[in-house]
């Protein structure tokens, strides 16, 4: 009776890693048409509507993730953003977000663009590619399950992997105080 | 029985001669039909190790046949078995000791064969003013560039090596990802690529024709479909090409294909590809500035027709799934547009 156990238990074993690197070459992406109605600010007129949050579930595929990162160089994200430590542009694996840090915020941040030199990416990407890119971008701050998060670089190592970030607290701030 | 076991038999001939016969698809995509003089030592080297080896493996063969029939049988054990005969013993082992000799003998004249050959390959790398050609491997498809002092002159192009007959090549290679390697066996032997180690290849085709490249090594899910079309033309009709490769793209002169432009530029198709002459300007994937006078696309795996250019820009993944291209989704009047300015880029 033991034994079948421990047979049962070390072939689910086998399996938990699956959904990890499931390859979705065809893939359906969260819903882009609720993205628009998103507000970028906790302030608003009157009480707090309840929001439903979107999940991204690029967030629990390794390769996904890895896509996201390939395209966070390729488009150029690293230009400004450098690795995540930020040069012209703000950092990213640090804990303060000027125009939020839920996976939707950050796809529109990067579909519309931001003042002060973010530019938008409307029309230039498939809405699959900005999930996997908001998905990267996230894993940069460790907001992302650590089994999932991009464990190596292609190129030469630049910092820690993103699987070993410490998850950060986000908070939002005005681009003021980053000055 | 019997003729089941008979029908059988002729089946599984059958079946390994397919299995031979499946190598041949892409015509003389082989290192036995030498094109260069350096693929020509590589054949000639590959044909005298099959012979000695060949020759080897009968005489062995027929002296095991020997042996059985001469071995003694069980129950005809005598006196000399028993006692063995001093000049008999004396004698077998004369013959074991030259039969080594002569094994060492033949794998040292093998080995100094291949040495020798590899000097004489590699004296083409001494050969002044070489054609200067860089390949990037990239998942999955090769970036070629031609070498030029001025910038503006560099013609790049991909998956499609011109070459003039009788001028060596020196290829430099460099992967942007991971290890690919460079293989048309017609011409030369493999040379790995590998990420932040440049390596160089020099070769020679001194017969004009196609020659199919390959990936040699195992670099990921389109490994079978990353393919290359080497040609080797006469010098004159290689500078012809040449210069028209040099020139932008040709300018949109019909409305579908101006309007084919203008989707080229603003959507995503601009962000990695770039078009020579336009702002097109992406550095991901494949440059396409003259991409309609080419035979294939998808790293030489597709004809390039109008059908499979439709199929390949909305759905390039049932086609090689994995690649980085993405799925894209146009209205079929922009689609037609943007295939109508794509096939305008001779």
């Amino acid at each position: 009776m033991k034994t079948r156990a421990v047979i049962i238990v070390a072939v689910l074993a086998v399996f938990i890693a699956c959904e990890r690197e499931e390859r979705g070459f065809r893939v359906q992406p969260p819903d882009a048409q609720r993205i628009n109605s998103k507000q970028l600010t906790d302030i608003q007129a009157g009480q707090a509507a309840p929001t439903q949050p979107i999940i991204n579930e690029y967030e629990e595929n390794a390769f996904a993730m890895a896509e996201g990162k390939r395209l966070f160089s390729q488009m150029n994200c690293v230009g400004c953003h450098s690795h995540g430590g930020g040069g012209m542009g703000p950092a990213l694996m640090d804990n303060k977000w000027i125009y939020g840090s839920n996976p939707d915020q950050i796809f529109s941040t990067v579909v519309e663009g931001r003042p002060n030199g973010m530019p938008s990416f409307r029309g230039k990407l498939p809405d699959y590619q900005i999930w996997q890119l908001a998905a990267y971008v996230r894993s940069l701050s460790g907001l992302t399950p650590k089994d999932a998060a991009p464990g190596r670089n292609d190129g030469l190592q630049t910092k820690e992997p993103e699987n070993s970030k410490e998850p950060e607290t986000p908070h939002r701030v005005t681009p003021q105080t980053l000055r | 029985m019997r003729n089941s076991s008979e029908r059988f038999g002729q089946q599984g001939i059958l079946a390994i001669a397919g299995i031979f016969l499946a190598a041949c698809g892409h015509g003389n995509q082989s290192a036995m039909e030498s094109a260069g003089v350096q693929a020509g030592r590589l054949s000639g080297l590959w044909w005298l190790f099959f012979w000695i080896t060949a020759a080897v493996y009968v005489v062995v063969m027929l002296l095991l046949v020997v042996a059985y029939f001469r071995v003694p049988r069980a129950g005809d054990a005598s006196e000399a078995e028993i006692r063995p005969d001093e000049r008999r013993e004396r004698r077998v082992s004369n013959i074991v000791k030259g039969a080594v000799a002569l094994t060492v003998l033949t794998v040292f004249a093998l080995m100094i064969l291949s040495f020798r050959t590899g000097q004489a390959i590699d004296t083409l790398s001494q050969a002044t003013a070489p054609l200067e050609i860089k390949v990037t491997g990239q998942q999955w498809w090769w970036q070629v560039e031609y070498q030029d002092p001025i910038p503006s002159n560099i013609v790049t192009t991909a998956n499609e090596i011109h070459i003039p007959v009788g001028r060596p090549i020196k290829i430099d290679l460099v992967s942007n990802d991971v290890i690919h390697s460079f293989w048309v066996p017609n011409l030369h032997g493999k040379k790995d690529l590998v990420p932040n180690y440049p390596t160089t290849i020099y070769f020679q085709a001194d017969k004009p024709g196609v020659y199919w490249g390959q990936c040699a090594e195992y670099c990921g899910y389109q490994h079978a479909k990353m393919r290359l079309m080497l040609v080797a033309e006469s010098p004159e009709d290689f500078n012809v090409w040449y210069a028209a490769s040099q020139q932008p793209a040709k300018q949109p002169t019909t409305d579908p294909q101006t309007l084919g432009q203008q989707i080229f530029l603003r959507s995503v198709c601009a962000q990695c590809h770039t078009i020579n002459g336009t702002d097109a300007s992406g550095r991901v994937g494949p440059n396409l500035t003259h991409v309609a006078s080419k035979p294939y696309i998808a790293s030489a795996s597709l004809e390039n027709s109008r059908e499979n250019l439709m199929n390949w820009i909305s759905d390039p993944q049932s086609m090689k799934p994995g690649i980085r291209m993405p799925m894209n989704t146009y209205s079929e009047s922009d689609l037609n547009a943007l295939v109508d300015y794509i096939q305008s880029l001779k």
